[in-house]
């Protein structure tokens, strides 16, 4: 897709284009405690969330500056009581609005009156397709079931449904079953998410991260599942890219596509921008949204490649993987401006492979829970 | 359902879930879906504009035939193809 400037560019700076996508985290307030929660450690507590009317700023200067899907998210976004007042003002302005949901507090009532209100499209998480395992990893009482019935009410109100599966060392055996539930739930498209190492994943790593043969093993299960599903359910593979040859193109390239907004309304190019160090994120009472994307500092630091390094300088695949995660270079290589250690290229790689390797065919711990106790006992809550 | 064949009688219309809209920053027409944004032709937004649930693919063809003094059945025949790919990617519904 190819996308035409917002503004010329400012001096010194690289030629920006407008985002498509925003990622709304309405609040970090969830009664899950999923332990590979995006969230980052540090979660923001209730009292610092922006009130809806700031949210309904947001959204119209986003809509204006060319956003045109925006992603309810949190925490859970249904814990807000004012989340249909934010849906309207996304319908109004023209944002294709989707719900990425624990599925807590997603009655029928509500669903019908979120979809009366121009939501188009609702994301649910799955942690397992058996329930007793499914709750113990989402540490919520019958979250499963829970999920199963609004799942379907999603479908009932003739909503998209997206089955999202975080996978990893303790569900990947149940692959086949995660498939059949999406299928048997109706769903257009199920994302079969390999667990991404930042944040509350990274602090549960060794609890996660799948073998070599576990994931080679898994490959062919999702191609037959393909081939059998084909025109009926988009299956969207993630792989765990410790494993990978090439690294993944983090959120399509630092701030080119899309940015994300924090519960108190911070401004990041993506959800872990905040574990680079020196990186300083304006908010959204400090400059308009469009001025922000633009000419921030943090912005502007690492999009396109001029920022760029050996080996990532010289590589064919630079404007094609963009790097990889700069968030992955700083947590692996100690600087975000290195090439992301998971690239074959990488002079780390082996390292990577190395503990990879170790720490998947080590013992399994208990999770470290994703709550606000644990991010208080982090001392970043 | 790579060979998707529909009727000349089918009423094609975008899902709930699909929205298309104009995109003013980037002087284009969108149809948006989960997780997606298609970037239609001039042509293509057309037929889109038509596809009302209402309209059998037929009379579509005719509305296009008469807006644009066109050969109807060369007509037919290219929204059809065009119409089977759009179900394909799951956009259009008949």
């Amino acid at each position: 897709m190819t996308e035409t400037t917002v503004s010329p560019a400012v001096e010194g700076s690289i030629c920006a284009t407008a985002p498509i996508g925003l990622l709304a985290e309405l609040t970090h307030r969830c009664p899950f405690q999923c332990p590979y929660c995006s969230n980052p450690l540090a979660l923001e507590s209730a009292e610092t969330e922006l009130p809806a009317a700031v949210w309904q700023d947001v959204l119209r200067q986003a809509a204006e500056m060319g956003v045109l899907q925006l992603h309810l998210s949190g925490g859970e976004p249904l814990a807000r009581a004012d989340l249909e007042q934010i849906l309207a003002t996304a319908t109004e302005v023209g944002l294709y609005s989707n719900l990425i949901t624990s599925a807590a507090g997603l009655t029928r009532a509500r669903l019908e009156a979120l979809a009366g209100l121009g939501l188009r499209h609702v994301q649910i998480s799955f942690q397992d397709a058996d329930p007793i395992n499914a709750d113990r990893i989402g540490g919520a009482k019958n979250g499963h079931a829970r999920k199963l019935e609004a799942a379907r009410d999603v479908r009932d109100l003739g909503l998209a449904l997206t089955v999202n599966a975080p996978i990893h060392r303790q569900n990947i055996a149940n692959l086949p079953a995660i498939i059949s539930l999406a299928e048997s739930l109706g769903a257009a498209r199920v994302e079969i998410a390999n667990v991404q190492y930042y944040g509350w994943a990274l602090a549960n790593r060794a609890a996660l991260l799948p073998t070599r043969e576990q994931l080679t093993a898994s490959i062919p299960v999702v191609e037959a599942a393909r081939t059998r599903l084909k025109g009926r359910l988009q299956i969207d593979f993630v792989v765990p890219d410790y494993y990978a040859n090439r690294p993944k193109p983090c959120m399509g390239g630092w701030a080119r596509t899309s940015l994300n907004i924090t519960p108190s309304g911070k401004v990041l190019p993506c959800h872990a921008a905040e574990t680079i160090p020196g990186l300083t994120f304006e908010t959204v009472f400090d400059r308009p949204l469009r001025d922000i994307w633009l000419t921030s500092p943090a912005f502007a630091k690492y999009r396109g490649t001029d920022w760029m390094r050996e080996p990532c300088r010289s590589c064919d695949f630079k404007e094609v993987d963009w790097g990889g995660c700069r968030c992955q270079a700083m947590l692996l290589a100690g600087d975000a401006a290195e090439a992301d250690p998971v690239c074959a290229k990488s002079p780390l790689n082996g390292h990577i492979r190395d503990f990879a390797t170790a720490e998947s065919t080590g013992p399994i711990g208990p999770f470290v829970y994703r709550n606000f106790r644990n991010a208080k006992a982090a001392g970043l809550a | 359902m790579a060979d998707e064949v529909l009727a000349p009688n089918a009423k094609p219309r975008l899902p709930n879930h699909v929205m298309l809209r104009q995109d003013h920053g980037r002087n284009r027409w969108v149809l948006l879906a989960p997780e997606r944004v298609l970037t239609p032709d001039a042509v293509a937004v057309e037929v889109l504009k038509l596809c009302d649930g209402e309209r059998t693919i037929e009379s579509i063809a005719r509305c296009l035939a008469d807006t644009y003094d066109a050969p109807y059945e060369r007509i037919l025949t290219d929204i059809s193809a065009m119409l089977a790919s759009l179900v394909e990617k799951g956009v259009i519904v008949t």
